[in-house]
C-alpha cells in the first residue's frame, strides 16, 4: 500500500516542458528520503489544463500544482511528502480557497462544468499498465458484447444511443455499423482514424497518449458486431508519444488475451495492426486513409460505393474517429438512455474540444453538448486574457468557420454549429480578439489547404489556388469589390464540384468571415485600411515626434536603416526626434518594441 | 507539392542494403506493405534516393513508378539526405533587405550546393526558410539549434569553418 499517489502529466504538452525529467527527478528525490516504497509515481495521460503544465498532483491530499519545474521536486518531497506541508507557492490558485485550504480540482471553473465520457480516464490511470485500464472498468464491455449480446443488440445500443462521429462529419455511428453487418464478404476491417490534422486540435492524441486501451476495446466490440477480425489504426507519425502507448497496450492486450485468437474463450478472434502517416492532411479523409493504409498515394475516390460496402482492400470497412471510439465502451456498460440523457436533442454525450488561441485556460474540456459558446469560452477557458476584446471563435479547423459574438449563446451541436456557418470538425476551437485580423485568418487557412490538397480534383487543386491569390491581394491592399464577389462565387463553386470533403469544405473559412465581418474586408478593399493592424502592407509606422525622446535604438535596430533622426526637438527634450522613412520600412515592428516611451504607432 | 531529387550518388553500404532486405523480408505478403516498408527504409539510410526506391520495388514486386509516386506524396518522404549540419538561412523580408540573399550566395559558393542539397561528405545540407520571427538580428541563418544573426557574406566562412 502506497500512502502518496503522485500523478504527473506525461501527454505531448507536459512533456515539451520537461514533464520527463520531473518524474526522474522525483523518483531520484524519493530514493534519497527513503520513501520510494511509500509514494507511487504515476505517469499519467493529459490532465486537460495544459496552460498550467508541467502538472503534477499529489494524492490523497488532491493537491494541484502548477508550472512545476525540475528544481521544484525537492522541495515538495521534503515538504509535502515527508513533513505533510503542502508547498502552497505551487499550487493552482483556483484550488485555494479564501481560508487558504486546499479544494478539489473538480470544483475549479475549468472543470466544473465538464463531464467526462471520452476523457474519463486521461489523467487518471497510468496508460503504460492494463491493470489499471481493467481497474476502471477496461474490457469489461468487450467482455459483456461477447457473452451477453448479439450483433443486432449492439447495433442497437448504438442506434438508441444517438452517437454521432466525433471526427467532424457526425454521422450516426450505430447507422455505419449498421451498412457493414450485410453482405457475405469473406473479409471485413475496422478502422480507427487517428491522422488528427486539423491546427489547433489534440484531443485524439490525447485520447491515445491518456487511455490507449479504450481505442482498443471499442475496436473489438465493433469487429465482433459487424464480423470482422482484423482492425487497422491509422495513426500520425507526428505523434510518436501515441505511437508508442499504442504499441504497448496492443502488446499487452494480447498478453493478456484481450486481443488475438479466442478472445474471453468465445471463439472470437480479434487482431488490431498500427499504420503510420507519413504527413498528408488529406489522409484524414475517409477514402483517402484507406488508400494510404492500401500503401498508395493518399488520394480520395469517389463514394458511393461507401466503405461500408466497399472499403479497405475492397472490403466491407466501418471507419471511427479516435474520440468516436472512445465513446463506445461506456454506452454499452451505462446504456444507451445514459448516453442519450446528455446532450441536445440531435446531439447527443459529450464533445471534447480542444481551446487554444486568445484565452486563458488553454487545454482540453469535455463538455455536454448543448453547452454554449459562453461557457465554454467565458468560465471554462476563463476569457480572454490582457483584457482584450472577444472577436471570434474559429471551430472545425480549415474546414470550419468563425463565429462572432452575436452567435455566442447558441448551444453547441452539429447542426447548430452548421446553421451559423460553422462546423463541429474534430473539435479544435481557436478564440480570436480584436487584435486578428479575419481577413488574415482566411489566408491562413486558404494556405493550409492549398499545400495539402492532393491534387486529383480541379476544383480543389486550381480553385483554392485563386481563392488564395484573391485573398492575398486584398491583403496586400490591391484588392477590389469586384474581387470580394469573385471570391464568394469561386467558393460556391469549390464547395460543389470537389470531390471529398477537403475541397468542399475548404472555403469554409472565406465564406464564414464574409458573412460576419464583411466590413473588415471592405475596410482592406476600399479604405485600404487592416482594422486590426496586422496586414502588413496596410499598415504604417509612425514615431510620434512629441513623444520621441531621441535615443536612437529605434534607428540602430531599424533592419532596413529606415530610420533617421530629424531637426525637430519637442518642448522638454533634449534631443532631436526621429522619423520613419516609409519607403524603406519593410513593416517587421522591431522598432516598436525596442521603443520606451511607447513613441511609435502602427495603424 | 514539388521535390527536389538528390544531387549526390548513393552511398549506401553492403550493411544497410542487408538490413533493408530483412525488413522487405518481413513485410513480404502483409497487406499494403509498401509504405511501412518505405518508413523504415528511410530510418535506415536517412531519406529515400532512387537507388533505395529500386531495391524496395524489387523486392516487393511494385513499379518503381508506384514506390516513387507515393515518396512524393507524403511530406515525410526524403529524396535527398540531410547533412549532420543543416543550414538554414532566413530569406523573409526583414532579413533580405538586410543582405540574407548575399549570405545565402556565399554559403552557396563555398559549399558548392544549392537549396535542398547536401554536401558530398554529408556534412551540410541548405535550405531557405521564411521569417523565423528574429528580425531583429536580420539576417540571420541557423546551424542545427544554433542561431546566428547580424551576418554579413563575409561572416560567413569563420562561421562554416567552425564545422568543417
Amino acid at each position: 500500500m502506497y500512502r502518496s499517489q503522485v500523478l504527473i502529466c506525461g501527454g505531448t504538452g507536459c512533456t515539451s516542458s520537461h514533464s520527463a525529467q520531473i518524474i526522474e527527478a522525483m523518483e531520484k528525490e524519493l530514493k534519497a528520503v527513503g520513501l520510494e516504497n511509500d509514494v507511487n509515481v504515476v505517469k499519467t495521460g493529459c490532465f486537460g489544463l495544459c496552460a498550467l503544465g508541467p502538472i503534477m498532483i499529489v494524492y490523497p491530499e488532491g493537491c494541484f500544482y502548477s508550472r512545476v519545474t525540475v528544481e521544484d521536486v525537492k522541495e515538495i518531497v521534503d515538504e509535502h511528502l515527508l513533513k505533510g506541508r503542502i508547498v502552497k507557492r505551487l499550487l493552482y490558485d483556483e484550488t485555494v480557497t479564501d481560508t487558504n485550504d486546499v479544494k478539489s480540482l473538480n470544483e475549479t471553473a475549468f472543470y466544473k462544468k465538464q463531464k467526462r465520457v471520452a476523457l474519463r480516464n486521461c489523467g487518471v490511470i497510468d496508460p503504460e499498465n492494463i491493470d489499471e485500464y481493467i481497474a476502471r472498468d477496461g474490457y469489461a464491455a468487450l467482455g459483456k458484447v461477447l457473452t451477453e449480446m448479439k450483433p443486432e443488440d449492439v447495433i442497437q445500443t448504438m442506434l438508441d444511443s444517438g452517437l454521432r462521429g466525433r471526427g467532424g462529419g457526425g454521422f450516426p455511428t450505430g447507422l455505419k455499423w449498421k451498412f457493414a453487418t450485410g453482405g457475405n464478404a469473406d473479409q471485413k476491417y475496422v478502422c480507427c482514424n487517428a491522422d488528427e490534422g486539423d491546427p489547433g486540435a489534440f484531443m485524439d492524441r490525447s485520447i491515445l497518449e491518456g487511455d490507449p486501451h479504450v481505442v482498443l476495446e471499442a475496436m473489438a466490440i465493433a469487429g465482433y458486431t459487424i464480423g470482422a477480425n482484423q482492425g487497422y489504426i491509422y495513426v500520425r507519425a507526428e505523434y510518436p508519444i501515441a505511437v508508442e502507448r499504442l504499441r504497448i497496450a496492443i502488446d499487452q492486450a494480447h498478453e493478456y488475451g484481450l486481443l488475438g485468437k479466442d478472445i474471453f474463450g468465445t471463439g472470437f478472434d480479434f487482431d488490431i495492426e498500427l499504420r503510420l502517416g507519413a504527413g498528408a492532411f488529406v489522409c484524414g479523409e475517409e477514402t483517402a486513409l484507406m488508400t494510404s493504409i492500401e500503401g498508395h498515394r493518399g488520394e480520395p475516390r469517389p463514394r458511393p460505393p461507401f466503405p461500408a460496402v466497399k472499403g479497405l482492400f475492397g472490403k466491407p470497412t466501418i471507419l471511427n474517429n479516435v474520440e468516436t471510439w472512445a465513446n463506445v465502451p461506456q454506452i454499452i456498460l451505462n446504456g444507451a438512455e445514459w448516453f442519450a440523457s446528455m446532450g441536445t436533442e440531435k446531439s447527443k454525450g459529450t464533445k471534447v474540444f480542444a481551446l487554444g488561441g486568445k484565452i486563458k485556460h488553454t487545454g482540453l474540456v469535455e463538455i455536454p453538448m448543448g453547452t454554449t459558446l459562453r461557457e465554454v469560452i467565458e468560465e471554462i477557458g476563463g476569457g480572454i486574457p490582457n483584457g482584450k476584446k472577444f472577436k471570434a471563435a474559429q471551430t472545425g479547423g480549415p474546414s470550419g468557420g468563425c463565429i462572432p459574438v452575436e452567435h455566442f449563446d447558441v448551444p453547441i451541436d452539429y447542426d447548430n454549429l452548421i446553421a451559423i456557418g460553422s462546423m463541429m470538425g474534430s473539435g479544435g476551437l481557436i478564440v480570436m480578439d480584436e487584435d486578428n485580423c479575419m481577413v488574415d485568418i482566411a489566408k491562413f487557412f486558404l494556405e493550409f489547404t492549398v499545400d495539402e490538397s492532393c491534387g486529383k480534383c480541379t476544383p480543389c487543386r486550381v480553385g483554392t489556388k485563386r481563392l488564395l491569390e484573391i485573398l492575398t491581394k486584398i491583403t496586400e491592399g490591391k484588392g477590389t469589390l469586384e474581387d470580394i464577389d469573385k471570391m464568394e462565387q469561386l467558393c460556391y463553386y469549390i464547395k460543389e464540384n470537389s470531390l471529398c470533403g477537403l475541397g468542399q469544405t475548404a472555403p469554409n473559412p472565406v465564406l464564414s468571415t464574409l458573412r460576419y465581418f464583411r466590413d473588415e474586408y471592405i475596410a482592406h478593399v476600399v479604405d485600404k485600411k487592416c482594422p486590426a493592424g496586422v496586414c502588413k502592407s496596410l499598415l504604417s509606422f509612425n514615431i510620434d515626434k512629441e513623444k520621441c525622446i531621441g535615443c536612437g535604438l529605434c534607428a540602430k535596430n531599424c533592419p532596413a536603416s529606415a530610420i533617421e533622426r530629424t531637426d525637430y526637438i519637442a518642448p522638454g527634450h533634449k534631443l532631436a526626434s526621429f522619423a520613419i522613412d516609409k519607403d524603406k520600412c519593410v513593416k517587421c515592428g522591431v522598432c516598436m518594441s525596442n521603443c520606451r516611451p511607447k513613441a511609435i504607432e502602427k495603424k | 507539392m514539388k521535390k527536389r531529387k538528390s544531387n549526390l550518388p548513393f552511398k549506401g553500404t553492403p550493411e544497410q542494403e542487408k538490413q533493408l532486405l530483412a525488413v522487405i523480408e518481413a513485410h513480404k505478403g502483409e497487406k499494403g506493405a509498401l509504405m511501412p516498408v518505405m518508413q523504415e527504409a528511410q530510418e535506415i539510410y536517412g531519406y529515400l534516393p532512387i537507388e533505395v526506391q529500386q531495391i524496395i520495388a524489387k523486392g516487393l514486386s511494385v513499379p518503381v513508378e508506384e514506390v516513387y509516386g507515393v515518396s512524393t506524396f507524403y511530406s515525410q518522404f526524403a529524396l535527398t539526405p540531410k547533412g549532420e549540419y543543416k543550414i538554414s538561412v532566413c530569406l523573409g523580408t526583414a532579413c533580405y533587405v538586410k543582405g540574407a540573399q548575399e549570405v545565402f550566395d556565399r554559403i552557396v559558393e563555398i559549399l558548392g550546393i544549392e537549396a535542398d542539397e547536401c554536401t558530398e561528405d554529408g556534412k551540410f545540407s541548405l535550405e531557405a526558410c521564411r521569417c523565423i520571427g528574429a528580425c531583429g538580428l536580420a539576417p540571420v541563418m541557423t546551424i542545427n539549434e544554433e542561431v546566428y544573426g547580424r551576418l554579413v557574406a563575409d561572416d560567413v566562412d569563420d562561421i562554416l569553418k567552425k564545422y568543417m
